[in-house]
């Protein structure tokens, strides 16, 4: 019987163990329990609990008189990771996610409308709120807008004599080019990689030939490819464009060995403290005008719940971030952020007059879930992201590259 | 913890009793209902049964299970996918991409582990001559196995760029002319292959090395007193007594390489277009690379890999059965 006594406390003490991985396993968060504890995911990992971004949200779970618990994860991840979560039935409060991702979240019933939540968008940019909404219904509200513009690099065109208001369509772009090519200054960087920055980067030229993503092999569509691959041909642009994300297009346009680089609003400060003089420039459409650039930027949105009564709470926090005044300090905080409303735009410009030609080029932004697309959006894009690809590596024509586009996305969509 | 506690409980209680004249503990033992013992065996092996369930079968049958029902996002969310049967392996075998990610994932891997073998090799024999500073120099060797993979990836990334790289401008620099290592369809395979084959080389390099420490040196003095020249020495000494360490080191390499995803994401995420697009990196790419998850396609092309890593592997153990016979 002595013995009997530790064989039965080691087995016992295998089972524990046994039973304490699977529960370690399994328990992956009950959060929400909690009713004074609010959970946010964001995806700004570069600010920590200590930011002055964290500070504003928890000022606001104070407003609201609870704590909110924030996580934060990148972009991608914090997509898979709701989806994992709404999928076991912990989804936070509130995720700040990339516009193009909301309606593919709505679509899975997991979000609530700005109805069911008793919010008032009414003030909101039409343009913005487009990527948020799916079948007249509206998931979110944008915290803030973002897009892309031509930033250029003054002492390389003084050089070559350029003047950058000259600029008013693709003719005038592209003699731009080459006179900069020709002054033995690189032309243009910009980044045509094979992700969805890559169609991000291509939708102002598409959509400013007046080309719709429904139809990838439009005569439209082709001549916006044909001008990307013309660059590369005449050497405007550097073949390393095939691989370059956004950052590393922005790497090489900080060398200064290049005129001009397609970039968007978050890198103002840094533009500001390149060691050149740099400006700003609208992307022209391909006959003049100013050509609908691509909307970036979070929303702010609200999972289901299984406890309705926290919506409440949720809707003033949600509130606490979109009131004009809350509109303005997000974009000083992130310092590339534009106001979604009228009244936030007019209030960031009195106090930053220098970021008008980014408002301007906002306000003209154009979802690219809008249109209705919704979560055709990301199906579509990957196959016009491969055209680009395609064409400009020179396995395909533009008209080939983007006549399998047609063919793959209306494959995918079904 | 749990484990060494225990061992640490039984070891004691064994002592105790075998100190003990008398022996109760012995007897008792014998003793003990075979319910009981029964449940002391189950006791013990919990733990890992629960690990193997958990980490192991649980994840492979969810693999099988995401691959034969049609799981959209939707669908993924709520739980009721629709069930699909071999729908998804056979949207797999029709695609377009198919033929060319199954050629590029054989040249791939193919390529990759038989320069990392023979490069991995070479250094091998040259290290086990044992010189003056071989230490250092094989721990220099072992670099690329240290760097994390999103270190050397992005470098490697960086040396081949068309137009900035270094590579390029050695080639330049000898009259050569501009190679799109990365944004042409004809290169963009070699690129990756090559960064691969710098990867692969230490592991090759440890376990080669390792195993020609094992190597008896009288054999080598015998026939260096026999006159054997050292190309003799190689094919009829070394190579063969190797054979088995080597067979490990290819099969090893060949199911690390068959899998890799890394490298060729940050490098050229498949492309352009489908041109370094390997099976690995088409089913990351369709579960994660787009904005619109596919996980059912891609649960069926891991699968699928898994599949041909197994194959592989029985190859080696009946080939192993072989070779103990003879």
């Amino acid at each position: 019987m002595k013995d009997n006594r530790p064989l039965a406390r080691s087995a016992a003490a295998g089972l524990a163990a046994t039973a304490l991985a699977l529960a370690a396993a399994c328990s992956s968060g009950d959060d929400g329990a909690d009713a004074d504890t609010y959970t946010w995911w964001d995806p700004y990992p570069q600010h920590d609990e200590n930011s002055a971004w964290a500070e504003r949200v928890d000022a606001c779970g104070e407003e609201a008189g609870v704590t909110i618990e924030r996580t934060a994860s990148d972009t991608t991840d914090l997509t898979n990771q709701a989806l994992l979560a709404a999928q076991e039935g912990t989804s936070p409060d509130i995720i700040l996610l990339d516009n193009p991702a909301v309606s593919t979240l709505a679509d899975t019933g997991m979000l609530t409308t700005v109805d069911e939540l008793g919010l008032d968008v009414g003030g909101v940019d039409e343009n913005l709120l487009a990527a948020g909404v799916v079948d007249d219904q509206t998931y979110g509200i944008p915290i803030g807008a973002n897009t892309l513009a031509i930033y250029y690099n003054a002492e390389v065109l003084d050089a070559a004599g350029v003047d950058p208001a000259s600029i008013t369509d693709w003719e005038t772009l592209t003699a731009a080019l080459a006179q900069v090519t020709d002054n033995g200054d690189k032309g243009m960087t910009f980044a045509a990689i094979g992700t969805e920055e890559g169609s991000f980067q291509f939708l102002p030229w598409f959509w400013g030939a007046g080309a719709d993503l429904r139809e990838l092999d439009s005569p439209e569509a082709v001549a916006a490819l044909e001008l990307w691959t013309g660059w590369l041909e005449s050497g405007y642009a550097p073949n390393s464009v095939l691989t370059n994300s956004q950052n590393t297009t922005w790497e090489e346009f900080l060398t200064g060995e290049f005129g001009f680089a397609l970039n968007g609003t978050w890198q103002v400060n840094s533009a500001a403290e390149a060691g050149f003089e740099t400006g700003v420039i609208q992307i022209p459409a391909r006959n003049g005008g100013i050509a609908p650039a691509p909307t970036g930027g979070e929303f702010i949105i609200a999972p289901v719940q299984s406890d309705a009564e926290r919506y409440d709470v949720t809707r003033q926090i949600v509130e606490c971030m979109t009131t004009p005044e809350g509109f303005v300090e997000t974009a000083e905080t992130f310092a590339y952020y534009v106001p979604p409303t009228a009244e936030g735009q007019e209030a960031l410009l009195e106090a930053r007059p220098e970021l008008e030609p980014w408002v301007t080029a906002v306000r003209e932004a154009k979802g690219r879930t809008s249109d209705n697309l919704g979560t055709d959006y990301p199906k579509i894009s990957e196959a016009m992201w491969t055209a680009v690809q395609n064409a400009l590596s020179g396995s395909a024509t533009p008209a080939e590259a983007l006549g399998q586009a047609q063919a793959d996305a209306e494959a995918a969509i079904g | 913890m749990t484990t060494t506690s225990v061992e640490a409980t039984g070891r004691a209680s064994g002592g105790a009793a075998g100190v003990s004249p008398a022996a109760p503990g012995r007897n008792g033992r014998r003793g003990l209902p075979g319910t009981a013992r029964h449940w002391t065996a189950i006791g013990f092996a919990a733990p890992l049964l629960a690990y193997l369930a958990v980490f192991y079968a649980y994840p492979l049958w969810r693999n099988i299970e995401l691959s034969v029902h049609d799981y959209t996002v939707r669908a993924f969310v709520q739980g009721d996918p629709a069930f699909a049967g071999f729908e998804k392996y056979a949207e797999v075998f029709a695609s377009d991409a198919f033929p060319a990610a199954l050629v590029n994932t054989a040249v791939f891997t193919l390529v990759s582990i038989a320069f990392q073998y023979a490069i991995g090799l070479a250094l091998a024999v040259f290290f086990h001559a044992n010189f003056r500073l071989s230490g250092v120099l094989r721990a220099l060797f072992l670099v690329p196995w240290l760097l994390p993979l999103i270190v050397s990836s992005s470098t490697w990334a960086w040396m081949l760029n068309s137009d900035n790289g270094i590579v390029n401008s050695v080639i330049e620099a000898f009259g050569g002319s501009q190679i799109n290592w990365l944004t042409s369809p004809d290169t963009a395979l070699t690129a990756v292959i090559i960064a691969n084959i710098w990867l692969g080389v230490p592991f090759n390099l440890v376990i080669l090395h390792a195993g020609l420490q094992q190597i008896p040196d009288e054999l080598y003095e015998a026939a260096s007193l026999d006159g054997a020249t050292a190309r003799q020495r190689f094919w009829r000494i070394t190579f063969p007594l190797l054979r088995p360490v080597s067979a490990i080191t290819l099969l090893l390499g060949f199911i690390y390489t068959l899998k890799v995803v890394d490298v060729i994401w940050i490098m050229t995420t498949g492309g352009p277009g489908d041109a370094s697009l390997t099976l690995a990196v088409w089913s990351y790419r369709e579960a994660f690379g787009t904005g619109q998850p596919d996980f059912s396609p891609a649960a069926a092309i891991g699968n699928l890999l898994i599949v041909i890593a197994l194959v592989f592997g029985f190859v080696h153990l009946r080939m192993q059965r072989d070779w103990e016979k003879s």
